[in-house]
């Protein structure tokens, strides 16, 4: 049986079709992500799997438990960490877990071995009776991981859980959840806008874009579905209009998109392609204002199935953050 | 009931160390039972009274006695000889003097004569209060003047005596019932319309829907734990309000098992009323809008501090409807009658049906979903 199936589901606000149609399945101990820009539909996508919002039409099926029709069986199955931070900053570490235990009709033995169990896992012993508003930001975000797990689900959801944090707290929230999932068999579905993130912690991943699942697989399986195995960046200046036809034209040259100003090219050998393309910018009069050779990553690959740069939609949904958005390995 | 509990807990343990909200909720209504009630509680003293005799007559003489012996006596007014009625006039006008009285030249020839003698009393109407104050002394003064020197042994006029059942209430004490429905309401209004807001906006309350929680376990969480923080709320009120005002034996056991009766019914009330107004709002700035607007129509058209007797039509059906209206009876009858919950039935009843109806239509309109 697998842990989650979507079948087909959509989801409309009005006029708005936030999710079209998607369909997918994630198998037992996967950690699965869900990778778009902001605005793509995951948000959309993951509350329809935990219950918060209702399917417009299709069905997901979770721990074998329906949505729609059995929604408190899944909501014990389930573990949901929310986009924002929704921990009482009030009250202690302790107590957030408690709370949330006895929503969750944990009995009071267990309760405290649980928790005692949990705090080692995210390692906030020693904090326990700490507020949680004298925490840090990715200490929070471990308050909240280990107040997810204190019913011990089968399946665990987070939506975009390291946004916001520092790279050594995004890290440290890897590492963390890959040991829980070890330890516990958790099954994890992830949503994230950062392609390390994802290309790091997920054994599968769906690109997901304008409400639509433009591809799925592991990270391996979805860089080698894509021409090239390197991948170059470039900008030029006095670029003549045939320009990308002779770029296409270079040895090694399987694909070339561009989109303001720079030229992304798919090439089988990026020392080859990088010498030729100096040369005919030499000899073409056209100066290149940058350049930069890489492995095929997975930006690559939301730039073939989508048909734009992750980090231009991400500017497209948020016009005001020019924050560096994309990450490489 | 074991999650309704948890969130009554969290709500608790919140709410414990937020002293801030507890400051908030309870200050503004101390300082305003204490301001008010001493600004509106006490007599209008050391009005101006300028006095123009025109007359100079013995009967003129006698009136301008009384009325410095009012002057020397209550204090309501002080006098101040004028020889000039223009110059009089033109200092009410400048606000030098509150009122002027003027004597006619014919005053004396007229009490004489037996013949309607008039004196006049020019008076500054921008102010309601202190023209009431200056007619009423003038004309107890002209009362005083009017009196035969030797009554008939046997009056022959009917005459009214007025026996007070209860003790002399100041208006601090009248206010006290209006500040502790206050009390109650700024508790609601914080720790169950804005925090309320403020917690779904901030996704704390994604966090309970993602739970196995029952709709009505939830709604009853909310509403338990608001009514237990505005149940303290309005009991800290009453006690320290209590002693602060002087209300006679404070801590009376019966009246202050009554009194907490009271103060569950109108908590419960007005938490219910106030789920009702947010059940569907999640802008957090649109609780801080309303909360002016909706404390003056609740809390004015109560009876809180003037009698809905002196309100206009359209004024009395809000208060009909309001139930600030039959909390503030309530707690004036408690307080300052000490009456038993005889008194009070109607009251009771009104906001335990008003509970039923507000919190019926929230829970018709909650969602168990975003």
């Amino acid at each position: 049986m697998n842990a989650i199936d979507v079948r087909n589901i959509v989801k409309t606000f009005g006029d708005f079709t936030a999710v079209k149609g998607i369909s997918f399945a994630v198998e037992e101990g996967e950690i699965f992500g869900l990778l778009g820009p902001n605005g793509a539909g995951k948000s959309t996508l993951i509350r329809m799997m935990v219950t918060l919002l209702p399917p417009t039409s299709g069905t997901a099926v979770i721990n074998g438990f329906d949505v729609v029709k059995q929604s408190d069986g899944v909501r014990q199955s389930i573990g949901v960490i929310p986009q924002a931070m929704t921990s009482d900053l009030e009250l202690s570490v302790e107590e957030n877990l408690i709370i949330f235990a006895k929503l969750y009709s944990v009995p009071r033995g267990k309760r405290e071995r649980l928790i005692t169990e949990l705090l080692e896992a995210v390692e906030l012993t020693q904090w326990r009776k700490a507020q949680v508003k004298n925490l840090s930001g990715g200490m929070r975000r471990r308050v909240e991981i280990a107040r997810g797990l204190v019913h011990e689900p089968r399946i665990f959801f987070l939506d975009e859980p390291t946004t916001g944090l520092d790279p050594v707290s995004r890290v440290a929230v890897w590492e963390m959840l890959a040991k829980i999932k070890r330890e516990r068999n958790l099954t994890i579905l992830i949503t994230t806008h950062y392609m390390d993130e994802a290309d790091k912690l997920c054994d599968r991943i769906a690109i997901v874009d304008h409400g639509e699942l433009k591809a799925l697989d592991s990270p391996l399986r979805l860089k080698a579905s894509i021409p090239g195995k390197n991948s170059l960046e470039v900008s030029f200046t006095n670029a003549p209009g045939d320009w990308q036809e002779r770029v296409e034209r270079l040895p090694g040259v399987e694909s070339v998109t561009a989109h303001d100003d720079i030229f992304r090219i798919a090439t089988g050998s990026g020392p080859a392609t990088t010498l030729a393309l100096m040369e005919l910018a030499a000899t073409s009069g056209v100066t290149i204002g940058s350049l930069s050779v890489q492995s095929t990553s997975l930006d690559d690959v939301f730039v073939h199935y989508t048909g734009r740069a992750l980090r231009d939609a991400l500017q497209e949904a948020n016009p005001l953050e020019r924050g560096p958005l994309l990450r490489r390995a | 009931m074991g999650r309704t509990w948890a969130i009554i807990e969290r709500e608790l343990r919140r709410f414990r160390r937020s002293p801030v909200l507890i400051v908030m909720a309870l200050v503004m209504p101390i300082v305003q039972l204490v301001i008010l009630g001493y600004a509106f509680g006490g007599n209008v003293k050391h009005l101006k009274l300028a006095i123009v005799d025109q007359d100079h007559g013995m009967p003129a003489v006698r009136v301008r006695e009384l009325a410095s012996a009012a002057s020397s006596g209550a204090h309501t007014i002080d006098t101040i000889d004028y020889a000039d009625q223009g110059q009089a006039i033109s200092d009410l006008r400048n606000g030098r003097v509150n009122g002027v009285l003027t004597i006619p030249t014919d005053f004396s020839r007229r009490v004489l004569a037996k013949n309607e003698p008039r004196v006049a009393l020019i008076e500054d109407n921008t102010d309601g209060f202190v023209s009431v104050a200056m007619a009423g002394t003038l004309g107890g003064i002209l009362q005083a003047y009017s009196l035969p020197a030797r009554g008939p042994r046997i009056s022959s006029v009917t005459s009214l005596d007025v026996v007070e059942i209860y003790p002399y209430v100041p208006y601090i004490q009248y206010l006290l019932p209006g500040s502790v429905v206050m009390s109650i309401f700024m508790m609601v209004m914080i720790g169950g319309g804005i925090i309320f807001i403020d917690d779904k906006a901030r996704g704390l309350h994604e966090g309970y829907l993602v739970t196995p929680i029952k709709k009505l376990e939830l709604i009853a969480g909310f509403n338990i734990s608001g009514t237990i923080k505005a149940v303290l709320a309005g009991m800290f009120l009453l006690i320290i309000g209590s002693v602060i005002a002087g209300i006679p034996n404070p801590f009376d056991p019966m009246r202050l098992f009554r009194l907490f009766v009271v103060v569950c019914v109108v908590s419960f009330a007005l938490i219910s009323l106030m789920f009702l107004l947010m059940v569907r709002v999640s802008d957090p700035l649109l609780p801080r809008a309303v909360f002016g607007v909706l404390n003056t129509v609740l809390y004015f058209p109560s009876g809180a501090v003037y009698p809905q007797q002196g309100f206009p039509g359209w004024m009395q059906v809000i208060a009909v409807a309001d139930p600030f209206t039959y909390a503030v009876h309530a707690f004036k009858s408690l307080l300052l009658k000490n009456t038993g919950f005889v008194a009070i039935t109607y009251d009771l009843t009104f906001l335990m049906i008003f509970s039923v109806v507000s919190l019926g239509a929230a829970t018709a309109l909650f969602k168990r979903s975003l």
